[in-house]
This record gives C-alpha cells, sequence and structure tokens, in this order.
C-alpha cells in the first residue's frame, strides 16, 4: 500500500469510498506521522483514543452508505478553535487547562460532515504573531530548510501549526485563522494553501477571539481542491454570530476546473514595493502570465492607500484585542495569580499569564483607546480604513474579477531572526495581506515557486465579496502551472 | 506622539498587567517604536470620511427575546479557579 499521509484529501476520499483503506487505517497513519515528527511541535495536543473512535464511527457510516462530504479525514485543528472536552488554549498560559464544555461552530460542522480530530494544533499565542514564536508551547519547526542548511526555519504564522502539519503530511487538513495573514503567511511559508473566506463566511462562535472585525476562520490544505472541500463544510450561516452571513454556501468544489477566460485580473502597482526581492518580482510575472494564458485579461490597478494599512491595523487589532482580552481576569478561568486584593490579582494573574507580545498588544490597545487619544488614533485608523476598502471597490467597479499579488514579502526566515529589537520588523510580513482583512474580503494563498536557497513562495488572490469560487478556480490554474511542493522529510 | 514612563506604567495600570519598574524603559521603547510607526496615518487626508463600523454592508440582526439558553451553571463554573457551589471566589472586595 502506497503511503497514505501523502493522499491528498479529494484522494483520501475516493481511497475510503472505494474501499481500498479504512478511516481507521488513514487515521493510524497520521497519528504515527504525528508520533515521529514531535521535533517540529506542530501539535501542543495530540489526541489519538478520540481520533480513532471518531475514525471507527466514520468506517460503521462509511459501510452503510451514510458518510458526510469529509467522512473518515483526518484533520488537525487549530488551538484557537473551542473542542468539547477537549484542552483549548489559544496557545496561552493565562488559558491554562480550559477544558470548553461546548464546541466551537466551525469545528462542529467538520465532525457533522464526518471528519476525524487527530489533536490541537500549536499557533501564536492569541493569534498574534507571523512565526508562531509567540507559543507559550514554543515555537514550531517549519518542515522546509534552504537547501543545504540545517537552519531551522519558522513556518509563519500564527497558523504556524496548521501549515507545518499540513505540509509535513501529519494531518490532511487544518482548521486557521486569519485576522492580518494568519492563514495565508504560514500557507506561502510552507507551500500549502489556505483561503480566508469573506468576514461572515464562517462563524467566529467558539474561537477565541483576537480583533472581532478582523478575525476570520478557513483552511489551509494540500490543494486547492481540498481547500474547497474542507471551507464547504467550514462555512455557514450561525445565529450564534451576528456577523455571520445568512448566505447559502455553495459547492466550492464545483469551481474547479471552471474557465478563467474573459476574467480581468488586477496588478496592484503599489504592491511594486521598493527592495522587494528579484524573486518574488518574477513570481508575480509569472503568476500573470500564468493567468494569461489560460485566457484572463491582466489590468494595473491602483489601490492608493496600500501602505496606510498596515499601520491603521496596528491601530484598530490591538484596541479590539485589548478589549476582548479583558475577559481573562483570573476569575471566571484559567490561571489565576494570588494577590491581597481583586486589582492585584487581575494585574498578577495577567502580567504572568500573558506573554511579551500579547502584552504589548493589549497595552498599544488600551492607549489608543483611552480618553484623550481615541480621536487621534482608533477614529482615524478607522476612517482610513474606508478608504481602504473604497480602493477595492473602485477597482472591482471597473470590472476587475480578482487581484494578483505576493503573497509575502520574503520566504520562510530562522526562528530568531526577526523582531527581536523593533517589533515593526516582524509586523512587516502582513504587508500584502492585511489590506484583505481591513476590508473584509476573501483572499487565497497557492503554492507558486520557489525562491533560490529551495524555499517556497506564494502569490495571493484577492476576491469580491462572497465570490470565494473565483478565487478556487483560479487557485486552480496557478496550481496547475507550478505544480505542487513536497518537503523533503528531515525531522 | 511619544510615551514617557509614567503614562507606560498609567497604561499598564489601565490594561490591568503588573509592570515592575526595570520593565518600564524597555516596555517604553516598544510601544514608542509601535506610535512611530502608525505616525504615517497623520498624512491620510480623513477630511469627511465616516469611520468604518461594519466591513459588510449588513444590518445588525436581532432574535425574538425569548429565553434560549441557560440551566448550565456547572458548565459555567467548570474551569473557575476557585468556586463555591455555583459562585466564583474572589478575594475580599468591600471592607
Amino acid at each position: 500500500m502506497t503511503d497514505l499521509t501523502s493522499l491528498t484529501l479529494a484522494e483520501a476520499r475516493k481511497g475510503l469510498a472505494d474501499k481500498t483503506f479504512t478511516s481507521l487505517e488513514l487515521t493510524d497513519a497520521h497519528l504515527s506521522a504525528i508520533e515521529q515528527a514531535r521535533l517540529l511541535n506542530a501539535f501542543v495536543l495530540e489526541t489519538p483514543d478520540r481520533a480513532r473512535a471518531m475514525a471507527r464511527e466514520a468506517d460503521a457510516k462509511l459501510a452503510r452508505g451514510e458518510a458526510g462530504p469529509l467522512a473518515g479525514i483526518p484533520l488537525g485543528i487549530k488551538d484557537l478553535f473551542a473542542t468539547k472536552g477537549v484542552r483549548t488554549t489559544a496557545c496561552s498560559k493565562i488559558l491554562g487547562n480550559f477544558v470548553p464544555t461546548y464546541e466551537s461552530t466551525v469545528t462542529s460542522q467538520l465532525w457533522r460532515d464526518g471528519a476525524v480530530m487527530l489533536g490541537k494544533l500549536n499557533n501564536d499565542e492569541f493569534a498574534m504573531g507571523s512565526a508562531n514564536e509567540t507559543s507559550c508551547f514554543g515555537p514550531v519547526g517549519n518542515p522546509w530548510r534552504r537547501e543545504g542548511s540545517n537552519t531551522t526555519l519558522v513556518p509563519g504564522g500564527s497558523s504556524g501549526g496548521s501549515a507545518s502539519a499540513v505540509a509535513a503530511l501529519l494531518c490532511m487538513g487544518a482548521t486557521a485563522t486569519d485576522t492580518g495573514g494568519s492563514i495565508r503567511q504560514p500557507a506561502a511559508f510552507t507551500a500549502t494553501v489556505g483561503i480566508k473566506p469573506t468576514y461572515g463566511r464562517c462563524s467566529r462562535w467558539g474561537i477565541v477571539a483576537f480583533a472581532s472585525s478582523l478575525d476570520q476562520a478557513g483552511p489551509i490544505a494540500r490543494s486547492v481542491r481540498d481547500a474547497a472541500m474542507l471551507l464547504r463544510s467550514m462555512a455557514g450561516h450561525d445565529p450564534k454570530d451576528t456577523t455571520s452571513a445568512d448566505i447559502a454556501v455553495p459547492d466550492y468544489e464545483a469551481a474547479i476546473g471552471k474557465s478563467v477566460k474573459g476574467m480581468k485580473i488586477g496588478i496592484p502597482k503599489e504592491y511594486r514595493l521598493d527592495g522587494m526581492p528579484a524573486e518574488i518580482e518574477k513570481l508575480w510575472s509569472e503568476g500573470a502570465a500564468w493567468l494569461r494564458s489560460a485566457g484572463a485579461e491582466l489590468v494595473e490597478v491602483s489601490l492608493p492607500h496600500t501602505k496606510y494599512a498596515l499601520p491603521a491595523y496596528y491601530i484598530v487589532a490591538p484596541a479590539e484585542a485589548s478589549s476582548n482580552l479583558a475577559r481573562y481576569d483570573g476569575v471566571r478561568y484559567g490561571l489565576r495569580e494570588s494577590a491581597k486584593n481583586i486589582i492585584e490579582l487581575y494585574e498578577n494573574t495577567r502580567a504572568s499569564g500573558f506573554g511579551a507580545e500579547v502584552r504589548r498588544r493589549v497595552m498599544i490597545g488600551t492607549y489608543v483607546l483611552s480618553a484623550g487619544y481615541y480621536d487621534a488614533y482608533y477614529l482615524r485608523a478607522q476612517k482610513v480604513r474606508t478608504l481602504i476598502k473604497k480602493d477595492f471597490e473602485d477597482c472591482f467597479a471597473k470590472g476587475v474579477d480578482a487581484i494578483l499579488t505576493p503573497a509575502t514579502p520574503s520566504a520562510a526566515f530562522g526562528i530568531g531572526e526577526k523582531g527581536g529589537a523593533d517589533p515593526v520588523e516582524m509586523y512587516l510580513n502582513d504587508i500584502f495581506t492585511v489590506t484583505v482583512n481591513m476590508a473584509g474580503l476573501p483572499g487565497i494563498a497557492v503554492p507558486s515557486g520557489k525562491d533560490a536557497q529551495g524555499l517556497p513562495l506564494g502569490l495571493q488572490l484577492i476576491g469580491r465579496p462572497f465570490e470565494e469560487e473565483t478565487l478556487f478556480s483560479l487557485g486552480e490554474v496557478i496550481e496547475q502551472a507550478a505544480g505542487r511542493f513536497t518537503p523533503a522529510r528531515w525531522w | 506622539m511619544s510615551v514617557d514612563a509614567t503614562t507606560v506604567r498609567r497604561i499598564a495600570h489601565l490594561a490591568r498587567i503588573a509592570v515592575s519598574e526595570d520593565e518600564v524603559p524597555h516596555l517604553q521603547g516598544e510601544l514608542n517604536a509601535m506610535l512611530a510607526f502608525v505616525e504615517q496615518l497623520s498624512e491620510v487626508n480623513v477630511e469627511g470620511v465616516e469611520p468604518m463600523t461594519s466591513v459588510t454592508p449588513m444590518q445588525m440582526k436581532k432574535r425574538q427575546d425569548v429565553v434560549d439558553d441557560g440551566g448550565i451553571a456547572d458548565d459555567i463554573v467548570a474551569n473557575a479557579p476557585a468556586t463555591e457551589g455555583h459562585f466564583f471566589l474572589v478575594p475580599k472586595v468591600v471592607e
């Protein structure tokens, strides 16, 4: 039998339907791959017993012909999703040994459709980070290394565990979340496919909140088709999230292979940065050429407020985070430090429970919302956000169907290499992805090539609201042209 | 704009995060680096621009004013560090 972990999700679905193998065999293959890959630190909690029980149940349903669309498919779950009876920490010490008594809407839909949970995946603490280095469980290793080098690189973040596990063939797909690039940047760093859907497409209920007007869940997968299959199960209206969109979920997989002939693709001139590596520039032109040969029309577009997206984000996101994270008070759940009075209890608990990056962002958020500074910072940032969204609307009004950009300004870097002296150095990773969150649009990162050191690079496609199908059609054109990339095993 | 050491202590207290004296200079540097970065927003002309309140043009949904959940006190206190019955325990707040 071929190695079951190397199948795509679509191939595994066929194998299960044809009874070539069982879900239990598929699940066991992944559980043993996880055991052998602990060096990567992608999983913060392995749930083998639960996985096998879910696999047996899926096998029974497959035998009875009652199988859901993801029956028997083993997945990893980012530790930001509440899983009933299974420890959920957002990779923060402050949540300690938190065991939810409820299940997030997104994961409950995956189980409804028959998927199997292998365990919980590492991420940056409260999803704040671009390298998965802020996790209280320690950094995650990228399965990719520079050619001829033994240096361990970061997988990107905040969904670093999700991206690393999918790339290293430890799970067939993973849930992830994206507030400023946390699905697309790690996908680009690991040669996986990641899609952040339109704001409101997936329910945020039961996902640990970071910045509520920007947070969206989405999948990381090994192919565009696999991502489409996962998103179909994850998406959908949920009365428990008032910002969740009451719009029917299309069959995203049907968009794969659909002609892109006549589609108008925008190339935004503001994304051409000074000092951008020549390889990224080259990859971007190649991507445009692939879409052109598939019949799309390429046009230059302008998104004049692009450069203000990242600074506006670093006001809006910390402001919302400071408010969301006020709930971690040492009283209702998680860590509690001893104190003489209630104020000290809050202060001591939050000082020792939050890591440095989280403390910094909560403090900046508190400052920009404080009396006398609200107008200068927060209100101004929300006005700039209106302008950023308008840039995209103007562009789509001219008939542009999607926008093509690089996914990241560089390939993966070494652990500890960035952001040590100046936090802003790390924040610049999200320069191409953050605009999409600010405007609430869907964006997909697709592996597109390698740099001179053999590290993967990705391209991003940005779509109109709720037109994820267009992104899947275009993404598959890039995937077909670029091919798929698998790292050589060293772990 | 930049923050001084007194402001750093004030923000820390507002955020309910204990900060020791030797952490202040470091935090001050980091917060000022972030403030310097966002300073470029002041060059944007926002005259007459509405601040964003919702990223998608949707009406806030309303639900029936009925009780549709509850009776789960055991669940609510299940993860609390200190409880008595269905109550959270905290240090004495009223003398």
